[in-house]
């Protein structure tokens, strides 16, 4: 483990990315701390300029005070992010690991379930089941699940077609192991570290799917998130530019800290790629 | 009521559609306009929406033009005359009009319109021109209205967004709905339909043979299709576009345009709509069942904040059902419920709605309408922040065009937002929202709330019947007496949107119904 921590820190990408995604975590968990009233207030007029008194990021079209909704807006693209690529691994492995370790009618049965999500248009898939389950928090976790657990069960499903006939299952079978303790303590173990990537990155394009979602007016009402701040400032954007541009930022640099640690975790975790 | 256009916002921002290339040949004696989408047909009554009134009343003209104090003059119509019991109206018209196919336009069409086709398909038009009894034309250029009771909204009723005048030859005997002549059609206006190409553009040309003398001032007019509003702004900075009308500019950036050397701005456009921005509360479930829930409501809202801020001053504050700019507003009448958040409190804890956990009295519903985060997302944002601190939760709930209507509709809402035009006359554009008669299930934009007051039944039916105007204010005074003291709806502000054009143009807004009363006066600067 320390060998692992030595390469994935070794790289300044990772840890940089690392850094910055720890910062973003420590914001959204202080937001509530650091700032009581709720980033729904109105503090003033709207459309003030950064720098304004007692509004460091300026206020929104509503006279909201920009920095406090971009702290909360962190947690709700967090929570969604994190949420939502737990849910879908959780699918992802479960079915990717039974089509994988039994092949056969199984496999073909839950690939054509997989191939049925990967077909339809992502992105219009989640507009559908959002509209459908009525715009909120937990729709949007669910509705970005369901749009991406295909690509965790496909991974799943290739590391288990591979390890499944290797010695040391093989030895396992022989000793009389049940199928469940052969999935979970013999093959999932060594099929982790590709799971840990795929899952890293996904964080990251489910923060940009929620982001895209409250953008088209389909998030929670209730709750700022940058994706809403964006569309809610869309038409200001010739009068104020910082309605639009800092809630971008925000989504763009924890996208982007996301897909460094995804490539450190990448790096770290496949010693042939390692120097 | 611009719900149609909301409508084709939240699908147009789905969507999200390219900028169009396309461009009218800029400057010269050509008016350039913009559609944020494209309607339909063009058959005006059928579909009687602002974008609808912009472009068919170049084309569609009425009986009578009204001007800034609603007092009707001669358009299509010499001379009118009213019998001294409000029962029959005389029209006399002009023999010199003609329909952009060379057909006279005679009392025959008069009498289509207002007797058939306005009555059948346009919903503003049935309180007055359903009171029609008979008919009477003594010649070709006369036509006689007998009514079966007097009808004091009779007069208003012949405003051009209420009553486009269609042509007999073209609609008599035909299905309205499916009439090819809807994507083609033929009016007596100073414009005449030119060509429709799908995506781009509607070409309004020149009418030669206009009666009016020296009229049209310009050759003709363009409505091009501009989907996005930040597409729409530069546009108009550029002087690509000459006008932009209603809604096309979101009021955040208005300032910019206002700003603006070579732009005219005009603020009193849409008098002759007299919209008011308004929340309905269901008032078959508590605590609004009690009108101390709606007062309290209504003052532990900031409204004079929400015109300034939220609305950027575009408006005033409704404090009652009838706007202040038009015909029967009586200030003196109401009962005002100004921003007292203490007194809102004290409202809420007299009827036994005292705060629970975490200080919270209630928790309800409150409907948003998807207008992409405009001026209806708006106010419910902030409404939501203001009841918040007298310890009324409100849930904000997003919901897509279909199931708002089929929710409101159904009445399967808390609270609710939503807007709604006065159209001249309260018996035009306000009753149908109080009056007990009106409430329909599974109908919108009727008495959606369940409000019912036997005396404001009585008062309405008894105004839109008075003969004197001056009987017909008193009801209305009383009326706006007892609709404030009951909250009878959450009236947030009248909104004004603003209205516009390039310098190089003149004479664009010549009455409070703004363009829809056409752009044939219009001339280069």
């Amino acid at each position: 483990m320390t060998a692992f921590a030595r390469r994935f820190l070794s790289r300044p990408t990772a840890l940089l990315g690392f850094a910055v995604f720890a910062a973003i975590v420590v914001i959204a968990l202080a937001a509530p701390l650091l700032f009581a009233r709720g980033p729904i207030a109105i503090v003033g007029m709207p459309l003030l300029p950064p720098g304004s008194p007692g509004l460091p990021a300026g206020s929104d079209v509503l006279g909201r005070n920009m920095m406090i909704a971009l702290a909360y807006g962190a947690r709700v693209s967090l929570l969604v992010g994190i949420s939502a690529t737990l849910c879908s691994t959780l699918v992802g492995i479960l079915l990717g690991a039974l089509a994988g370790y039994y092949g056969g009618l199984v496999d073909d049965l839950l690939m054509r379930v997989t191939e049925f999500f990967q077909i339809i248009p992502a992105f219009v898939l989640l507009m559908v089941l959002v509209a459908f389950l009525q715009p909120s928090l937990t729709s949007a976790i669910i509705g970005i699940a369901l749009i991406t657990w295909p690509n965790v069960a496909r991974v799943v499903r290739a590391e288990f077609l591979s390890l499944r006939s290797r010695e040391f299952v093989e030895a396992a079978r022989t000793l009389g192991m049940r199928d469940t303790r052969i999935i979970l303590t013999q093959i999932l173990p060594n099929a982790l570290p590709p799971i840990v990537v795929v899952s890293s990155m996904m964080v990251g394009n489910a923060i940009l799917a929620e982001s895209a979602l409250s953008f088209l007016g389909l998030g929670d009402p209730n709750l700022l998130s940058w994706g809403s701040m964006i569309g809610g400032a869309r038409s200001a954007m010739w009068v104020a530019w910082w309605t639009t541009t800092l809630p971008g930022l925000s989504i763009m640099i924890t996208v982007l800290a996301l897909n460094f640690v995804g490539d450190g975790l990448n790096d770290a975790l496949n010693p042939r790629r390692s120097r | 009521m611009t719900l149609d256009r909301r409508a084709v916002l939240g699908a147009a921002g789905l969507l999200a559609f390219p900028a169009q290339a396309w461009a009218a040949p800029k400057g010269g004696r050509i008016i350039n306009a913009m559609m944020f989408a494209e309607p339909a047909h063009l058959n005006y009554p059928l579909l009687n929406t602002r974008i609808m009134q912009e472009i068919c009343g170049n084309i569609n003209e009425a009986l009578l033009r009204f001007d800034w104090k609603f007092k009707p003059h001669p358009n299509l119509a010499r001379s009118f005359e009213m019998s001294p019991d409000g029962l029959t109206y005389t029209f006399h018209l002009r023999n010199d009009v003609t329909w952009h196919d060379g057909v006279k336009f005679t009392a025959r069409d008069v009498a289509f319109s207002c007797g058939t086709m306005l009555p059948k398909v346009n919903p503003r038009s049935r309180n007055a021109f359903g009171q029609i009894a008979s008919i009477v034309l003594p010649d070709d250029y006369t036509i006689v209205f007998k009514l079966k009771r007097p009808v004091n909204s009779f007069l208003i009723s012949f405003m051009a967004s209420n009553a486009p005048m269609m042509p007999a030859h073209i609609y008599e005997g035909t299905n309205f709905r499916t009439n090819p002549y809807n994507f083609k059609p033929i009016g007596t206006g100073p414009f005449k339909f030119a060509e429709w190409k799908r995506g781009e553009y509607i070409h309004l040309a020149r009418n030669d043979h206009y009666w009016r003398p020296g009229q049209p001032g310009m050759d003709g007019i363009y409505f091009r299709v501009c989907a996005t509003p930040e597409q729409r702004l530069v546009e108009m900075e550029t002087g690509a576009v000459d006008i932009a009308m209603a809604d096309d500019i979101d009021t955040v950036v208005s300032s910019r345009l206002k700003a603006n050397p070579n732009i005219v701005t005009r603020s009193d456009a849409y008098n002759g709509t007299a919209e008011i921005m308004i929340m309905e509360a269901n008032m078959r479930r508590w605590p609004f069942t009690d009108r101390r829930a709606r007062a309290a409501f209504l003052h532990a809202v900031d409204r004079e904040f929400m015109v300034k801020a939220i609305n950027y001053g575009e408006g005033k504050v409704a404090h009652g059902p009838i706007p202040s700019t038009v015909p029967f507003y009586d200030e003196k009448a109401l009962v005002k419920y100004p921003y007292d958040p203490a007194r809102a409190r004290a409202l809420l804890d007299e009827m036994g709605c005292k705060p629970g956990q975490g200080g919270v009295r209630h928790r309800f519903g409150l409907m948003l309408v998807p207008d992409g985060g405009g001026a209806w997302t708006r106010m419910g944002h902030y409404v939501k922040q203001c009841l918040a601190e007298v310890g009324l939760d409100a849930n904000l709930e997003a919901v897509d065009w279909p199931t708002q209507s089929r929710r409101s509709g159904n009445w399967e809402f808390d609270v609710d937002t939503n807007s709604y035009g006065e159209y001249g006359d309260p018996a035009i554009g306000t009753s149908r929202f109080y009056l007990s008669s009106n409430i329909r299930k599974g109908v919108p934009l009727t008495n959606l709330q369940g409000y019912s007051n036997p005396e404001v039944d009585r008062l309405f039916a008894q105004a839109a019947l008075a003969v004197e105007p001056a009987e017909a204010q008193a009801c209305y005074s009383k009326l706006q007496h007892i609709l404030t003291y009951d909250v009878a709806m959450l009236w947030m502000f009248e909104r004004y949107p603003l209205f516009f054009h390039n310098k190089r143009l003149k004479n664009v807004i010549t009455g409070p119904n703004g363009p829809a009363d056409g752009l044939g006066a219009v001339t280069l600067a």
